[in-house]
């Protein structure tokens, strides 16, 4: 099914993500991510949902109708940067360390523990690239997964557009 | 000089300031502080029997007066009891005000006695709802409760306020400008969307305008009835919105869907443009969704952008308050129709016509047989010239209702629609009568319904409300006997009330009200008569009806619209 990437921006008061989970629950929204935080005003957060289904339309409008959405906002994931922070843990027997910290600098995920017999890595990226390395760690064995949920930033495309307008009037 | 209130000073304060009248309540321990204020305000205490029965009087009474209707609870049970009447009020547009008292802020979350999480539970059946933490807030969040309630689409708000946050002191302050960024209902729609419609309407051989419940909480009547003679369309009223025009009016079919009349059911099915206006696409209305109305485009006029395209495609989506945007289409219709004429209607009237005349609404009543309820709703609309507000259960006796009673006007028929609450009726009814004391008040119950919220009358009677419920007793739960007739091979699970009728007039007697009794056909009108010739005390009619009958015309659930059936025969 479509993945879509949205970002609501709610007024910054208690309770207000639960008005959103109870919202996507009742609906019958699927969620696949939501991470919150701070926006670069106080009184705002931003929340950014990874959803799956065809029902963008309604699930927009139904956001809109709480009270404390100010805005809503489904990314063009052609002109979005999306980011992820992933923590895994892989078994790792002395003997196959190197070849572990080969790969892991492949993808430039940082080591952010060694232990006895595995090794903890740090690697923020888009879902994609997170996804291939985890792949990749598969074959020595995960011990644990930790994901942050995506966090979204549409691209400044005033510029490029306007140009390509431009060119092709 | 500054004026120093405690909370729950404030809170009544505020109240009144919001013109509240009648508030509609049970106090208990958390509550305690707001009732001690409520001696010395301008507002009118009605203690109901029931917190369900507190807020579906809210719910009759900003029914019948298009005012904010306002509830009192306490915490826990007092609160949760409330959760009915929210959801309906939810589900019907109903402006609401819930007012509840909560454990005090160092007890919150400690189970404490009485304590029940009211914000987390009554926040998927209210349009907003507050926990007061600060004493100081509580003139501000009264003013935004009652906006969000009575604007945009209308619904039920909650206000939870804590016993200790009611105790505190607070110097009064007059609530600021509203701060809701994220709240800014559209009221007038787009007039490049208003022109298209009109071209559309202009070029239609077979429109049809679907008015709901919207045009009344709109009070967009008249923009109506204008605006459909200017374009000469056929008009179907749905559940919500019977009386929104008059049934007397030659382009009125009735209500449409799984009870409504053959000829506005179908002409919906074959209508080439559906005009709707305030409605929502229900699949009471609708059937089965994608077999409905296959032929037309779609018009949607609506307040909240969320109904359209919910459930059905709209080509000529219109965001806006009906009366609004009602206003814009006439305009819009009267500078279309000096340039060129509508397309021609007699063919599309003339079908509509002969729908009408081979299925009518019908009943029998044998003068030697049992009770119809469509007789007495027929005599009762004979005797009260058609002048009452008329109150509704729900099951049979609602549908009966609403198909044989002629309505006249908006805000004379109220009932539970989107919820189905059996037991509104009688809450509501004592709820509208607060609001609109001239009136005729009439319920009209089933003796199911009658069973769940009849304690209210107590409350009626000692508040001097002089409603009168016509209980049409049929000895079952009889919507639910028709299906299991129909659907269930003639198994009558758990309908049969007959072992366990208790006896309506003295029941009534008991409670402080008049009790009257009509058992067979010729007795109905002589009762309704001295029904409606008491007006000391509330007057309950027991009518011993036909425990057979069976609503008809009827969709089957899921069914397509195109099979309407008028009889069990046809089935």
């Amino acid at each position: 099914m479509d993945q879509h990437v949205i970002s609501v921006i709610v007024e910054n008061k208690p309770g207000v993500l639960a008005r959103v989970s109870s919202l996507f629950a009742r609906r019958g929204f699927n969620i696949h991510s939501l991470a919150v935080g701070p926006t670069e005003d106080p009184k705002l957060s931003r929340m950014t949902v990874v959803v799956d289904g065809p029902a963008m339309e309604q699930i927009v409008k139904q956001l809109y109708k709480l009270v404390h959405t100010v805005k809503v906002t489904e990314h063009d994931r052609d002109n979005t940067v999306e980011r992820e922070v992933m923590l895994l843990r892989v078994n790792a027997e002395p003997k196959r360390r190197s070849e572990i910290f080969d790969a892991a600098a492949l993808f430039e995920a940082r080591a952010v523990d060694v232990g006895a017999s595995s090794i903890a890595f740090e690697l923020t990226g888009d879902p994609r690239r997170l996804a291939d390395f985890l792949e990749l760690m598969r074959t020595y064995g995960i011990v644990s997964l930790v994901k942050s949920g995506r966090i979204a930033i549409a691209k400044d495309t005033k510029g490029t557009t306007r140009k390509r307008r431009l060119k092709t009037a | 000089m500054a004026e120093e209130l405690s909370g729950a000073q404030a809170l009544i304060k505020a109240l009144e300031h919001e013109g509240v009248d009648i508030a509609f309540g049970v106090p208990g321990g958390a509550i305690l502080p707001a009732y001690d204020p409520i001696l010395d305000s301008s507002i009118r205490h009605i203690l109901a029997r029931h917190e369900q029965g507190a807020g579906h009087m809210a719910s009759g009474y900003a029914h019948a007066t298009g005012r904010v209707g306002v509830t009192i609870a306490t915490s826990g049970p007092g609160a949760t009891n409330l959760v009915t009447p929210l959801q309906d009020a939810y589900m019907d547009s109903i402006p609401l005000v819930a007012i509840t008292g909560q454990v005090a802020m160092s007890s919150i979350g400690l189970d404490a006695f009485q304590e029940a999480h009211t914000w987390g539970i009554s926040m998927p059946c209210t349009k907003h709802n507050y926990l007061v933490t600060d004493v100081n807030d509580i003139p501000d969040v009264i003013r935004e409760a009652f906006h969000l309630a009575a604007t945009g689409r209308p619904g039920p708000v909650l206000v939870d306020i804590p016993k200790d946050v009611l105790a505190a002191a607070m110097v009064w302050h007059r609530p600021g400008e509203l701060d809701l960024p994220g709240y800014k209902p559209s009221i007038k729609g787009h007039p490049k969307q208003v022109r298209t419609a009109i071209d559309k309407i202009f070029d239609s051989i077979r429109p049809v305008i679907y008015a709901g419940g919207g045009i009344v909480r709109a009070n967009a009547s008249a923009e109506l009835i204008r605006f459909a003679e200017l374009i000469d369309a056929p008009v179907v009223t749905t559940l919500m919105a019977r009386g929104v025009i008059p049934d007397s009016h030659p382009q009125t079919l009735g209500m449409p869907g799984m009870h409504g009349v053959y000829a506005a059911t179908t002409a919906m099915q074959r209508s080439d443009l559906l005009i709707a206006i305030g409605a929502r696409f229900d699949d009471r209305v609708t059937g089965d969704p994608s077999k409905f109305a296959p032929l037309a485009e779609v018009i949607h006029v609506d307040v909240d952008p969320a109904e359209i395209g919910k459930v059905r495609n709209a080509d000529v989506p219109i965001v806006g308050d009906a009366k609004a945007v009602l206003e814009q289409l006439i305009v819009a219709a009267e500078a279309k129709a000096s340039k060129r004429p509508l397309a021609g209607r007699e063919e599309w009237y003339a079908t509509v016509r002969g729908w009408q005349q081979s299925h009518p609404l019908a009943y029998e009543q044998d003068p030697d047989g049992p009770i119809q309820q469509q007789y007495v709703i027929e005599e009762l609309h004979r005797l009260t010239g058609g002048d009452a507000i008329v109150v509704a259960g729900v099951g049979q006796h609602q549908m009966w209702a609403s198909q044989f009673w002629k309505f006249e006007a908006p805000r004379t028929w109220i009932n539970s629609g989107g919820l189905g609450t059996m037991g509104y009726a009688v809450p509501a009814a004592i709820g509208a009568k607060a609001g609109r004391p001239e009136a005729t008040v009439f319920a009209i119950d089933g003796d199911g319904c009658f069973q769940m919220t009849s304690q209210e009358l107590i409350t009626a009677a000692v508040e001097n409300i002089p409603v009168k419920i016509a209980v049409m007793n049929n000895h079952s739960l009889g919507m639910v006997k028709q299906w299991q007739r129909l659907f269930y091979g003639e198994r009558y699970s758990a309908t049969d009330l007959t072992d366990h009728t208790p006896d309506y007039v003295k029941l009534a007697e008991a409670m402080g009200c008049a009790g009257l009794r009509a058992e067979t056909p010729d007795e109905v009108a002589p009762t309704l008569e001295k029904a409606l010739a008491i007006d000391d005390r509330p007057v309950v009619v027991e009518l011993r009806c036909d425990p057979d009958a069976m609503v008809f015309p009827m969709v089957p659930a899921g069914g397509s619209n195109d099979d309407v059936v008028m009889s069990e025969e046809e089935l």
